[in-house]
């Protein structure tokens, strides 16, 4: 039986194969250039035959082997020089053909040029998820919410410095692996948060970040499934976007987290979250992201909010404090103090940090305000929040909270 | 194998180096040089005399100008250099890092063309 595939399907087999071909035949051709060109012009290829001839068995096998042999072609059509002539000769000898099957490391090895350090944090983000994620630059442009020239250009520099100063396609050495993974792992949150803030924004389209994410974070976890970091960054992704749909109501007010409508909550994702969160620090290693994600694992393992395990949050708190020390964690936790030992301590802690341009330092001060009696400061203290907040779900929320003081 | 180009970043007006400093840092500058060799990454390497010293020649018009240098004035000048042979960008790194410590300043990297096969050369 023959699947006749439509547009839609080559478009899924081209979001799901082409990081792997991609990378595949950087290594087969050692230029990212030529590999992305070459797999582009095998999807052409394929939105011609595929619907007259069927979906092959194996899309991505077919893509990279097409690619790879248009990118021979291409080399010894045009090899007017004698560099192109020596690499097209070289990969033609029959007695070492390139292998074209894959690696399990060809994805990684990308990764990591990707998000390599002689690279600006823009770069690695750009091409992370035009490389391995698969996007377009005008699909990546209007999720940062840049021009699209300007992204190109970000991506052609950025490509352009690997092949000129020949940042290697390789996993790095054992002493490297700790640092290099960790800036992997901040991109992927990155791209995480940046679709998570937005989607109390109005630009729908970058939510799909939320998923490219958590899709590239599943890989990250297959190429190196022994590293409890990047499972539990994988966990803290699920376990947020879980609870997604419930963060707006229908009137664009941003709902907190304590009014959040469990039963709204993805299940499934939770489900997977817990599981790796209890996979992850099974391995006694924590780190920021499993901590993190093990107070996400508490706040979703609660039926209501009342029943929420704050001691244990607490705790979960003074833990992740020494691996990321910084006065956001600061105030997340005194969120937690407020509720085990009481709004007069917290904010005798939150009144240290200083967070003066943060909209939810203002916010938090508000509430325990509020709930001490000191009124006419809490309604300063919305009023600051308010000022800050660009966000209109979360300003709207915040005026309604303002309102209900006065 | 490329070449890189790992150059030395002096900031102007910075206060001067005790001797005992200066010589220490003199003295492992020099080792590094020797290891460089040893390890068959050294290409050329010197160091320079202050940008006061400096001339700029400028040949692109009629005329030729001869003006007191530097080219331009900046808060920071290049101390001195080293031209490296490398496998990769990373090797290039690490050797500029063993530099950035045995001179005590921040070594700038940059990839020199090297010839058809390099990327400028693929993507004309």
């Amino acid at each position: 039986m023959t699947v006749t595939p439509t547009a839609d399907d080559i478009a899924r087999v081209f979001r799901d194969e082409s990081g792997r071909c991609i990378a595949i035949l950087v290594r087969v051709l050692g230029s990212i250039d030529l590999a992305e060109d070459a797999v582009q012009e095998a999807f052409v290829t394929a939105a011609q035959k595929w619907p007259v001839d069927g979906l092959p068995p194996n899309p991505g096998a077919w893509i990279t082997t097409t690619a790879r042999n248009r990118a021979i072609d291409r080399l010894r059509r045009e090899s007017t020089r004698d560099a192109r002539q020596t690499e097209a000769t070289a990969m033609l000898t029959p007695s070492e053909p390139p292998d074209v099957g894959p690696l399990p490391d060809d994805q990684l090895r990308l990764i990591f040029t990707c998000c390599h350090p002689a690279l600006s944090p823009e770069a690695h983000i750009a091409l992370t998820l035009r490389l391995i994620a698969g996007l377009q630059t005008p699909e990546i442009a209007q999720a940062f919410l840049v021009p699209e020239a300007t992204m190109a250009q970000r991506i052609v520099r950025a490509k352009k410095k690997i092949a000129a100063a020949k940042i290697p396609y390789r996993v790095p050495d054992a002493a490297d692996l700790p640092a290099r993974l960790r800036s992997v792992l901040a991109v992927l949150y990155l791209i995480f948060t940046e679709g998570h803030r937005s989607s109390t924004s109005d630009a729908l389209v970058r939510e799909d970040l939320c998923a490219e994410a958590i899709r590239l974070g599943r890989l990250l976890c297959d190429l190196v499934p022994e590293v409890p970091e990047a499972v539990g960054l994988l966990a803290l992704m699920l376990l947020t976007d879980a609870r997604r749909a419930t963060r707006v109501d229908a009137a664009g007010v941003l709902i907190p987290l304590p009014d959040q409508d469990r039963s709204l909550w993805d299940g499934d994702e939770i489900a997977e979250g817990h599981d790796l969160v209890r996979r992850c620090l099974r391995r006694n290693q924590p780190g920021a992201y499993q901590v993190q994600a093990a107070i996400a694992a508490v706040h979703t393992d609660a039926s209501d909010a009342a029943r929420t395990d704050w001691v244990q949050i607490l705790a979960l708190y003074d833990q992740l404090v020494p691996h990321a020390p910084t006065p956001v964690v600061q105030l997340n936790r005194a969120v937690a103090v407020a509720e085990v030992r009481g709004p007069a301590e917290a904010l005798q802690e939150v009144d240290l940090l200083d967070l003066d341009g943060y909209v939810p330092y203002h916010a938090t001060r508000a509430d325990l305000l509020r709930r001490l009696g000191r009124t006419g400061e809490a309604v300063a203290s919305f009023d600051r929040a308010i000022a800050l907040a660009t966000a209109d779900p979360e300003r709207r929320y915040l005026e309604r909270r303002r309102s209900e003081l006065a | 194998m490329s070449q890189y180009l790992l150059f030395v970043h002096y900031v102007d007006g910075a206060p001067a180096t005790p001797a005992d400093e200066m010589k220490a840092s003199m003295e492992a500058t020099g080792r590094f040089n020797d290891e460089l060799q040893a390890e068959g990454a050294w290409v050329f390497a010197g160091g320079l005399h202050e940008p006061s010293t400096s001339t700029v020649v400028d040949a692109t018009g009629a005329e030729t100008i001869t003006t007191d240098g530097p080219f331009a004035e900046a808060k920071e000048h290049i101390g001195g250099f080293w031209i490296v042979e490398a496998p990769d960008l990373d090797a290039a790194l690490a050797l500029a890092a063993r530099g950035s410590a045995a001179c005590r300043a921040p070594v700038e990297v940059r990839p020199f063309h090297d010839g058809p096969d390099d990327a400028e050369g693929l993507e004309a």
